[in-house]
């Protein structure tokens, strides 16, 4: 069956290469900027100049400075909670797809509910609810590094746990295709047990459709993770993230004076980057799936 | 169908304890605020929530209180119960989600079926950019750049509030766009998949013309992967209103939802996502009739 050929389908080397340079600025770019960049300074709400490209926000800190650094945030915790996702999801998947029906079952009916309850809402609870115990926790274990960041690591776990539902559902419907194919027969006549099945035999073929969905993965967490900060309940100050920023923005705006670029400049990385992943993952599940 | 009727209850009964104990872990008690209340109210109020038992007797109550339709008193907005709140709250909300998704439907379909009806022509190709530029675009960065142009830069529209027709629009477009592109995308996929199916073929084959063939055999076939997306579409829609109702100064149940939280508002987030998880089962439920209704093979 011949598809048309889609315009998105060839460009798989743009996405990557904006992928690509936005990693390089985010991690490099902010040590090119002079220290006073990112301290509050005189020049509140000025517009983009060349000395601030991006102009400077409420307390007259440099605003592109502080969107790499926010971008560093965003970028890292959509990796990451993609990565968690891509854990749960696959087990799930695989568990299911070679489990007895009665179990498979089940175990996809879960995943049926848990896309139809507003799940980000569940995770707003949850952050609200274990974050201070976290931190008293870390306190008493004397662990410095938890106690600030416990916020970012409560918030990639739990954006993780929330993401990995398409992951599993993919995962599972593959793992049955696999396992009524000849090779897999072969090895159970071989004498293979059933981890080894599932682990030399289905999970190799599965990496393209994994990393398809890892791609398509990382924009959903990030877009996630700027709800939770939009709404001043995830990353906390003096981090920033891209939904923080955006958060700023959007208080920012009056009928007297608009600081159009704190909207703007915020809104342009963020669809820049969400952009070029979600490009790159369909691009990929496109050529996939015409093979 | 039966079975998933049965298990209706069965995920509100999980709903209600996971939004219980998540309540109870959160930090703060039910009745202490920045006002302090005398003790004897608040001992009283206590007795009545019976929450000066045990953790099991305090859950009994709340899901006794729930079976009631009593969903407590919100301790921050002391003169009202949270009935009362969702009862001026929740149509807001309702009506703004039912606009989003009318929207996103509607336009979805008419851009899905205008990209799968021109395969390998410029106009798909700028469909399909155009829609992945929009699903790239979330309602919370759609609706600041919204307000920019539309009301701070051209003065066309109010920039928030509720009640007149104008301050609709751009909520409703702010929180539809993303998830029209979404819907645009699967059907022009799943559209391009039946058109190369026997029976369309046969239709053609029939003399039938392109359009009917589209519309009458084909749509009715693609359409489905649309419908069962409804489900998960009124969960985005209802968890994208909160932002949306935030940003535009809308007075619907989102907003109250989030203050719930910086309040330690137990009762008050709880209703909300109590009536959120009720809202979404019951239209799921109706989602999965939909689906039963068109598709004759799943019924067999």
């Amino acid at each position: 069956m011949s598809r048309a050929p889609s315009v998105t389908g060839a460009p798989l080397l743009l996405p990557s290469l904006i992928l690509g340079m936005m990693a390089v600025a985010v991690v490099a770019g902010p040590l090119a900027f002079p220290p006073s960049y990112a301290l509050p300074g005189p020049e509140a709400y000025a517009s983009p100049s060349l000395g601030h490209w991006c102009g400077t926000d409420l307390n007259g800190r440099d605003l592109l400075l502080r969107i790499l650094d926010g971008g560093r945030v965003s970028l890292a915790v959509g990796l990451c909670g993609a990565m968690i996702s891509l854990l749960i999801g696959t087990s799930w998947g695989l568990v299911a797809g070679t489990a007895r029906p009665g179990v498979d079952n089940l175990m996809m009916r879960a995943v049926d509910i848990l896309y139809s309850v507003p799940r980000l809402i569940f995770i707003l609870v949850l952050i609200n609810a274990f974050n201070t115990r976290i931190q008293s926790a870390a306190n008493a274990c004397g662990w410095e590094w938890l106690v600030g960041s416990s916020r970012l690591v409560i918030l990639i776990l739990s954006l993780g746990v929330i993401e990995w539902l398409t992951m599993a559902r993919i995962v599972r419907g593959q793992t049955l295709v696999l396992r009524e194919r000849p090779f897999v027969a072969a090895a159970r006549v071989l004498g293979a047990c059933r981890t080894a099945i599932l682990w030399r035999h289905i999970l190799p073929n599965l990496a393209g459709i994994l990393i398809v969905y890892l791609t398509l993965a990382v924009p959903s967490v990030i877009v996630d993770e700027a709800f939770l900060s939009f709404l001043g309940l995830g990353v906390q100050a003096p981090q920033s993230s891209w939904g923080s920023l955006l958060a700023e923005g959007a208080a920012a705006i009056n009928p007297l004076r608009s600081a159009w670029w704190l909207i703007l400049f915020p809104s342009l990385a963020m669809l820049a980057a969400l952009l070029a992943l979600y490009g790159l993952g369909d691009a990929m599940r496109r050529s996939l799936q015409a093979k | 169908m039966l079975r998933r009727l049965a298990l209706l209850p069965v995920v509100l009964f999980c709903v209600l304890t996971i939004t219980f104990f998540l309540i109870r872990l959160s930090p703060g008690g039910p009745f202490d605020s920045e006002r302090k209340l005398p003790p004897a109210i608040e001992k009283q109020l206590l007795a009545k929530y019976r929450l000066d038992g045990p953790v099991s007797e305090q859950y009994g109550g709340y899901l006794a209180d729930l079976l009631h339709g009593d969903l407590r008193l919100s301790t921050k907005y002391r003169n009202r119960s949270v009935n009362e709140i969702l009862a001026q709250t929740l149509p807001v909300t309702l009506s703004l989600g039912a606009a989003a998704l009318v929207l996103a439907v509607s336009l979805g379909l008419w851009i899905g079926v205008f990209a799968a009806a021109r395969p390998g022509s410029p106009a798909e190709g700028v469909c399909l950019i155009l829609t992945l530029l929009a699903v790239s675009t979330p309602s919370f960065v759609m609706g600041p750049l919204l307000i920019l142009l539309f009301s701070m830069t051209w003065r066309l529209l109010p920039v928030g509030g509720w009640g007149s027709p104008q301050q609709v629009l751009l909520p409703a477009v702010a929180l539809a766009i993303p998830y029209a592109a979404v819907i645009a995308r699967l059907l022009h996929d799943s559209l391009r998949e039946t058109l190369s199916e026997d029976f369309v073929r046969t239709a053609r084959a029939k003399g039938t013309g392109e359009g009917a063939v589209i519309l009458r055999h084909a749509l009715r076939v693609a359409i489905l992967p649309v419908v069962s997306y409804l489900g998960p579409l009124a969960a985005n829609l209802l968890t994208g209103s909160i932002i949306i109702e935030t940003l535009f100064n809308i007075p619907g149940a989102g907003g109250f939802f989030v203050n719930s939280i910086l309040n330690r508002d137990g009762f008050l987030l709880g209703g909300v996502v109590i009536v959120y998880c009720v809202l979404l089962v019951l239209f799921n439920l109706a989602a999965d009739l939909a689906i039963r209704v068109l598709d004759p093979r799943i019924r067999s």
